[in-house]
């Protein structure tokens, strides 16, 4: 824990205070239209950007509450230009104490997750939050070359968290039933629906998001070890033939005989 | 290219998108196995079931541990190896351990492949993008690579392979993150949805949790999942690990089969993978009709019965 302070007059009680690093990103809204102006550029003419659902629903949203129930402070990072910024206010209106901006092109999984490492290292964090992935790029693997860098347990996925002193408790939902894993700080977590309810921000937040602190740190120069050479359409459906309700029971024979599903 | 695969352990069996993984590492290699390396962390049954796609080379380390004690094993075995290409399914245990293995072992990486690389000393490979609604191709900048493969694009090839085990002593390091319990049992008799080959996803339409049996009739006679849309998991119809789209699960069966959802963006975000679609609304201005293969304008509560009793004919004909 960064602060832990313990005082003896009474029952041992351990008064923590956390702090907290929320990765996020900028991605297009949910509905926004996929288009490409060039063979690998995204067409990001007339489209809205939003922060990241999984960064801000659920591991920005989660971090606040640990932050009000613990104590300590919350930061946002994210890695971009300064077209980065609003959201980066928008993650400062919902709570969060302070953002920064690291000035690098995101490039790919590994700079970014280079970039993010190379800042924490320095910072101390009891805990570093991701969502589990972005909608943009679905890639999933940010969160776990952090925690590879900084030497960290890492846990995906996770749909509930709680902290207890230097001890958390995860959960995360699979095919088969709920895992649950203990582990200790400081740790990364990358969290999946479950983990906190969407907050949207409020007048008082919004105003107050302008004076919150905004660093714009350099980049690490982190080298990109991928990169997209083009983006395509997926192969567009040949159109839906339509069944009469009261030939309902066709359906399968057509399942069967001419899609051959089943 | 030596080929080193990690295959995921449920109960002492691979799991299929480990299966998966592994047909997709023997075809990568043109069909020489001998190229190709599988390991597996703790107990076992027998070859683990990988012998099914053909695998000829099972390590398998009995004990197992955290996903930063799994990767520096793993790392370790590559460079004795003098391994190139480091392959898991996308899939849980694939996301902890391959971001940890690419930065240990300073590889690029690609997750969620969905289709074969082409590989000219850099490697060209595709995987979806902007949630489904858009494919890219990623290029490395090494010939060191780690690929995730996203489970149901690939399929598992079935071939004969006897399996050579090669036994590990437990050599692993305790790890900081320990899996305490499994809590419920969701899939009790059924099938996992992200496994699935079939879904029968409701939505809204269905109007209410104690309408849902048609839904789970129609899967069980087609032996599918069952699945829901947002707003159904939001309001507590059905649990949250059944929703699928854009923010729950992505899924990308053979068939996926969608009641009373009118298809929103986010929604079809989570299903455009599958390969047929059929739709079943009383909305004939539905915008999922425009994803569907085959659709079906009308009351679920008419339709889905007359459906169920041709699956069962269809299932007495087998």
């Amino acid at each position: 824990m960064a602060f832990l302070f313990v005082f003896t007059t009474f029952a041992t009680t351990i008064f923590e205070s956390m702090k907290i690093l929320v990765c996020i990103s900028k991605v297009p809204d949910t509905t926004a239209k996929i288009a490409f102006s060039a063979p690998n550029t995204y067409d990001e003419n007339g489209v809205t950007f939003i922060i990241n659902p999984y960064d801000e629903w659920y591991a920005l949203v989660r971090a606040l509450e640990l932050k009000e129930t613990l104590g300590g402070s919350v930061t946002v990072v994210s890695v971009g230009a300064a077209d980065y910024e609003p959201i980066i206010r928008k993650a400062l209106a919902i709570g969060a104490d302070d953002g920064v901006r690291i000035d690098a092109a995101e490039s790919d999984a590994f700079a970014v997750a280079k970039e993010i490492a190379e800042y924490a290292r320095s910072q101390s964090f009891d805990m570093i939050l991701c969502g589990k992935e972005t909608i943009q790029y679905n890639g999933g693997v940010v969160p776990g070359m952090i925690a590879e860098m900084l030497q960290l347990p890492y846990v995906f996925g996770a749909s509930k968290l709680d902290v207890n002193g230097t001890n958390a408790v995860l959960e995360r939902e699979i095919a088969t039933g709920i895992e649950v894993f203990h582990t200790s700080l400081p740790m990364v977590v990358a969290a999946a629906k479950g983990m906190a309810e969407q907050r949207i921000p409020n007048m008082r937040g919004i105003m107050a998001a302008r004076t919150k602190p905004l660093n714009v740190l350099p980049s690490c120069n982190a080298q990109a070890k991928t990169h997209v050479s083009k983006f395509d359409m997926p192969p567009a459906k040949s159109g839906c033939k339509m069944i009469a309700p009261e030939d309902a029971a066709q359906l399968i024979q057509l399942l069967h005989e001419e899609a051959k599903v089943i | 290219m030596k080929t080193l695969v990690l295959i995921d352990n449920h109960g002492g069996k691979a799991t299929k998108a480990s299966l998966e993984a592994i047909s997709y590492a023997i075809a990568m290699n043109a069909g020489n196995v001998s190229e190709v390396t599988g390991i597996v962390f703790g107990k076992i049954e027998g070859d683990a079931n990988t012998g099914v796609c053909g695998l000829t080379q099972l390590v398998n380390v009995s004990s197992t541990s955290d996903s930063a004690a799994i990767a520096h094993w793993v790392v370790q075995y590559l460079k004795e190896s003098a391994s190139t290409l480091f392959i898991s399914s996308h899939d849980n245990t694939g996301k902890e351990v391959a971001p940890r293995v690419a930065i240990a072992w300073e590889a690029a990486m690609i997750s969620g492949v969905t289709q074969m690389a082409s590989v000219n000393g850099s490697y060209t490979v595709k995987k979806n993008v902007f949630s489904g609604k858009a494919i890219s191709e990623v290029v490395t900048n090494d010939n060191k690579v780690v690929m995730t493969i996203l489970p149901n694009s690939f399929g598992v090839k079935k071939q004969d392979g006897a399996v050579a085990i090669q036994a590990v002593e437990g050599s692993l390091s305790e790890g900081k993150v320990k899996l305490s319990e499994v809590k419920g049992n969701h899939a009790e008799g059924g099938i996992p949805l992200p496994e699935a080959d079939i879904v029968v996803s409701g939505g809204r339409g269905m109007k209410g949790p104690e309408h849902w049996s048609p839904i789970e009739e129609l899967a069980k006679e087609l032996g599918a999942a069952t699945a829901c849309s947002r707003p159904v998991s939001d309001i507590g119809w059905r649990p949250h690990h059944e929703h699928v789209g854009q923010t729950g699960i992505a899924v990308r069966p053979n068939l996926y089969i969608a009641v009373g959802i009118s298809g929103a963006i986010q929604h079809l975000a989570g299903v455009n993978g599958s390969k047929v679609i059929v739709v079943i609304n009383k909305d004939p201005e539905a915008p999922f009709f425009k994803a569907a293969d085959y659709g079906i304008v009308g009351d679920a509560f008419e339709v889905l019965p007359k459906i169920i009793d041709a699956a069962k004919a269809y299932n007495a004909s087998k």
